[in-house]
């Protein structure tokens, strides 16, 4: 079985190389912030002993004050995985950074949460709706959307 | 990025969903069910009765279906055509993938409005005189997605039903009765009087 890695001893290797990145860190998950989000993970990637070289699934969640966007990054090498959060608190437009770049399959699972969410991911290839029609009137996800 | 060209045009995505926001704007009432049939017993023509026994026998007894099958009815479909309760008793057993060859469309599932500018293009293609079942919850009402925001509720709103098969989903025996009535309504059709109404 994948082996789930503590979040706080990640958070203390991120926090040595990008100081105030991680806002909070539990034991099974860490909280980074969006801006430093691109930089993190491209560090979870490629570092030697961590090697998330497989972005499981990406869910975004409605929590009415912010949106949270969940990553679980798993390591087929070291048979390990993470998962790691970011917030997004502007309701009207919400941004946060593609991760494309690092692991394509983040492509559709970012183009369904721009679709049912409405979070744009800056620096993605090709956002448009995925689910729905383009011409679709908001985000059906939305715990506002009626 | 240079994958660039592996994505779908915008252009493709913006005259998609043109044709949906203008499909649903134009089904937002139900089509009234065909029953121009309920009143051809009282005007039946003499001299062609024998002619139409013997053309409404041959219509449906080889109603082949066309596939139009978006959620999980067509499971329920799939064991009514297979051995143990056999539609090709009805000569129905050829499921076509050309509208060109079917005369009826079983509309075994949730339609979504995404996909129902397909569906009613492929009715439109259907050579007269065509007939459709609506099976299950969904395709008769919406079912328990009637409410949504991408649901059709009913097929109705796009194309005229002939006969609504009720069930979550309909047993083989509900389809294979709502195949019989279907019969009984095509025995009472007149060629004199057009197409198929």
């Amino acid at each position: 079985m994948t082996l789930a890695l503590s979040g706080e001893k990640i958070a203390r290797q991120i926090e040595k190389r990008f100081p105030e990145s991680v806002i909070e860190s539990g034991a099974d998950s860490l909280l980074v912030k969006g801006d430093s989000l691109l930089e993190v993970a491209a560090y979870l990637k490629s570092t030697p002993g961590l090697d998330f070289d497989y972005l499981t699934a990406i869910t975004a969640v409605d929590y009415y004050d912010y949106f949270e966007v969940v990553y679980q990054l798993t390591s087929l090498k070291h048979n390990h995985g993470l998962v790691v959060k970011t917030r997004c608190y502007d309701r009207d437009n919400p941004v946060l950074p593609s991760v494309v770049s690092l692991w394509r399959g983040a492509d559709f699972q970012e183009r369904e949460i721009y679709d049912l969410m409405g979070i744009s991911f800056e620096g993605h290839p090709n956002l448009k709706r995925i689910v729905l029609w383009e011409g679709f009137e908001g985000h059906p996800l939305r715990k506002d959307f009626l | 990025m240079e994958v660039d060209e592996v994505y779908s045009s915008r252009k493709l995505d913006e005259v998609e969903g043109k044709a949906i926001n203008e499909l649903i704007a134009r089904s937002q009432e139900t089509i009234p069910d065909p029953d121009g049939w309920l009143d051809e017993e009282l005007k039946r023509n003499i001299l062609l009765t024998t002619v139409d026994a013997v053309i409404n026998w041959g219509r449906r007894s080889s109603m082949w279906p066309v596939f139009c099958f978006p959620a999980c009815c067509a499971f329920e479909f799939m064991t009514t055509a297979a051995s143990r309760f056999d539609i090709s008793r009805f000569g129905m057993e050829i499921v076509r993938a050309s509208p060109r060859q079917a005369d009826l469309m079983i509309t075994a599932g949730t339609l979504t409005w995404k996909m129902a500018p397909q569906v009613k293009r492929i009715y439109d293609q259907m050579a007269e005189p065509k007939w459709v079942i609506a099976m299950g919850a969904c395709a008769i009402s919406g079912g328990i997605f009637r409410s949504s925001y991408s649901v059709v509720p009913g097929y109705n709103r796009i194309i005229p039903v002939d006969v609504y098969v009720p069930g979550c989903p309909p047993r083989p025996e509900a389809l294979l009765y709502g195949i019989g009535m279907l019969h009984k309504k095509i025995a009472k059709m007149s060629i004199t009087s057009g197409d198929g109404e």
